[in-house]
């Protein structure tokens, strides 16, 4: 009813957000520099204004091709390689946050001008390159009538689904194109609100257990501390029961999960809280320890304590851990896989992580799939930049990624949520 | 006219039988402003006292309703400014403690939009300063001309 009134609103925050700078600074690794706590009366901003691809294509290292192997679905969101090397894509848009207060209602308006409009799919969709040429001729709906689906994982013959509020299981036959049945529920997901609505999912290399990151229900607790009531935290489930516990605690949101082959250790992607400044607070890569407590709310990157939540807990911030890498702050990394050699030989040890761009920065930041290089199983360096030019000078975005996907077979797989594209980067053959 | 020994105060009473008041529907914009206002301060009061951040909700609606009544009621007080004869007394003071209650009132908001305890305690000062200010631009807008007062 007032959002007329709220349009000058909108209007001066966009001027005001015209103005302003921010630089850079080294935020990647172990120990990114953090300044202090800041936000002015408005919240900096910059939101992606989106363009087709036309004839452009995303940039890839010298000596790598990119292909768009799928157009026009509908949200992909993550993705997920199967034995036979059908690709299946969960499209979807989720999320059923009432808008509570009047800035629910200016920020949905601005932030969605930078996200796609096609409405959510809310499926699963495979993708076949019969003859394995690299282009992806048959594309079948695999499962529809979903809620929201986000992340997959195989473990042997039974297909596992995130929804945004259930985990959910098929049986998967090799080669199958279809589900044969709809899918049994294991265990119902926290979807209340669910402003993080995205449910990520990975499997243990035994199989027994499923692991489900779910999001925090607000940015710094702003819808009261009993909305957060089992968010912010990676589920371990049991794969035959449906019993879960929590693995791992205080991860504002974890966006994407991934085992390292080998360790067998628990990675995970996470976003971090926004408005107290561009370079606050880095979105992080991270092996999950069971039962560790990684800050969210009370506190960021260890021990600094974050004074919008009231009231504060000094026993629980004392025991928070520091996340193992620094993405840079406002990134919005949603998507993570570990290499394998086939990627070639600058690209064979390390994480893929997909970063979907930011909001809160005069200076966008994301908007990029990074290689973060590993040595001796830990991430070690400076991430590098394995496809950009999803964003070009002037703010034009043709693409926001989301989910990456290594191919056993030697290809990076990007689903891109803004324009609804599939992208295989591989190594040039020789 | 000038006055003279001719003229003195009834037969200015003859010309204008009532003493004029601000228009019913400005005086109950007028009075909405500062109701809303005010619950805006109650509710930030309790959100200061016990971290419940669903009086803060409140306290953001409360100022939106504000600024709606309270940017009604400054239109009015502009045409106020340039009507012969109008219904408030100090005219210009009167515009301009709306205005300051809209302004102040919309960075109250802006304040508010602040995430979780971020807007304390700026929030509850600058709440009380536009109900403060509503009040006194109420009295001085429901006052009414009154001679030889």
């Amino acid at each position: 009813m007032n959002a007329s009134k709220l349009l000058p609103l909108v209007a001066l925050s966009i001027l005001l957000t015209a103005c302003g700078k921010d630089t850079e600074p080294e935020q990647y690794g172990s120990d990114p520099k953090l300044p202090e706590p800041h936000r002015g009366l408005l919240p900096t901003m910059k939101i992606a204004s989106p363009a087709a691809w036309g004839d452009k294509r995303p940039k890839v290292p010298e000596g790598y091709s990119i292909t768009a192997i799928a157009t026009d679905l509908k949200i992909p969101r993550q993705t997920l390689v199967l034995p036979n090397g059908d690709i299946l894509v969960a499209e979807g848009k989720g999320g059923n946050e009432p808008k509570l207060i009047p800035k629910d209602f200016i920020a949905g308006i601005i932030k969605a001008r930078g996200t796609s409009d096609v409405p959510s799919g809310n499926r699963l969709t495979l993708l076949r390159d019969k003859d394995g040429d690299g282009t992806y001729k048959e594309k079948t709906v695999f499962a529809e009538n979903l809620n929201a689906p986000y992340g997959l994982a195989l473990v042997g013959n039974q297909l596992y689904v995130a929804d945004q509020d259930a985990l959910l299981r098929f049986d998967y036959r090799e080669g199958q194109t279809k589900a044969s049945g709809p899918p049994e529920k294991i265990t119902d997901l926290p979807s209340m609100i669910n402003h993080h609505w995205t449910k990520s999912l990975t499997a243990s290399p035994d199989g027994r257990f499923l692991y489900v990151g779910i999001g925090s229900n607000s940015n710094i607790t702003e819808r009261g501390m009993s909305a957060e009531v089992d968010r912010a935290m990676v589920w371990q489930v049991d794969a035959q029961t449906g019993a879960h516990r929590p693995y791992a605690t205080g991860v504002r949101n974890p966006t994407a999960l991934a085992i390292q082959p080998g360790s067998g250790q628990l990675y995970a992607v996470a976003n971090e809280r926004d408005e107290i400044g561009p370079n606050l607070v880095p979105d992080y890569l991270t092996a999950l320890k069971d039962g560790g407590f990684y800050g969210w709310p009370y506190s960021y990157w260890g021990q600094n304590v974050d004074s919008r939540v009231q009231p504060q807990n000094p026993k629980l911030v004392a025991s928070a851990i520091r996340p193992d890498y620094s993405l840079g702050s406002h990134v919005a990394a949603l998507g993570v896989s570990f290499s394998a050699p086939e990627m070639g030989a600058k690209f064979a040890d390390g994480a893929f992580v997909g970063e979907h761009g930011s909001w809160n920065r005069d200076v966008p930041a994301g908007y990029k799939v990074v290689f973060v290089p590993f040595s001796n199983g830990r991430p070690a360096g400076p991430p590098i930049d394995f496809v950009n030019g999803f964003m070009d000078q002037d703010g034009k975005t043709y693409g926001r990624p989301v989910g990456v996907t290594v191919d056993p077979r030697g290809a990076l797989i990007i689903a891109d949520d803004l324009s609804n594209t599939i992208w295989r980067v591989t190594a040039a053959k020789r | 006219m000038s006055l003279s020994e001719h003229s003195y105060v009834p037969v200015v009473l003859a010309d204008r039988p009532y003493p004029r008041l601000i228009h019913p529907l400005h005086a109950f914009l007028l009075a909405g402003t500062l109701t809303l206002f005010l619950g805006a301060l109650i509710c930030d009061i309790a959100y200061f006292e016990s971290a419940e951040v669903q009086w803060k909700n409140f306290a953001s609606w409360l100022i939106v309703g504000g600024l709606v009544f309270g940017g009604f009621a400054l239109l009015c007080s502009v045409i106020d400014l340039f009507r012969h004869g109008g219904g408030v007394r100090r005219p210009i003071l009167y515009f301009l403690l709306l205005l300051a209650v809209w302004v102040l009132g919309f960075g109250d908001e802006l304040i508010h939009a602040k995430d979780a305890w971020a807007s304390m305690p700026e929030s509850l000062y600058v709440s009380a300063i536009v109900a403060l200010l509503a009040i006194l631009a109420t009295g001085l807008g429901l006052s009414t001309l009154r001679t030889g007062a």
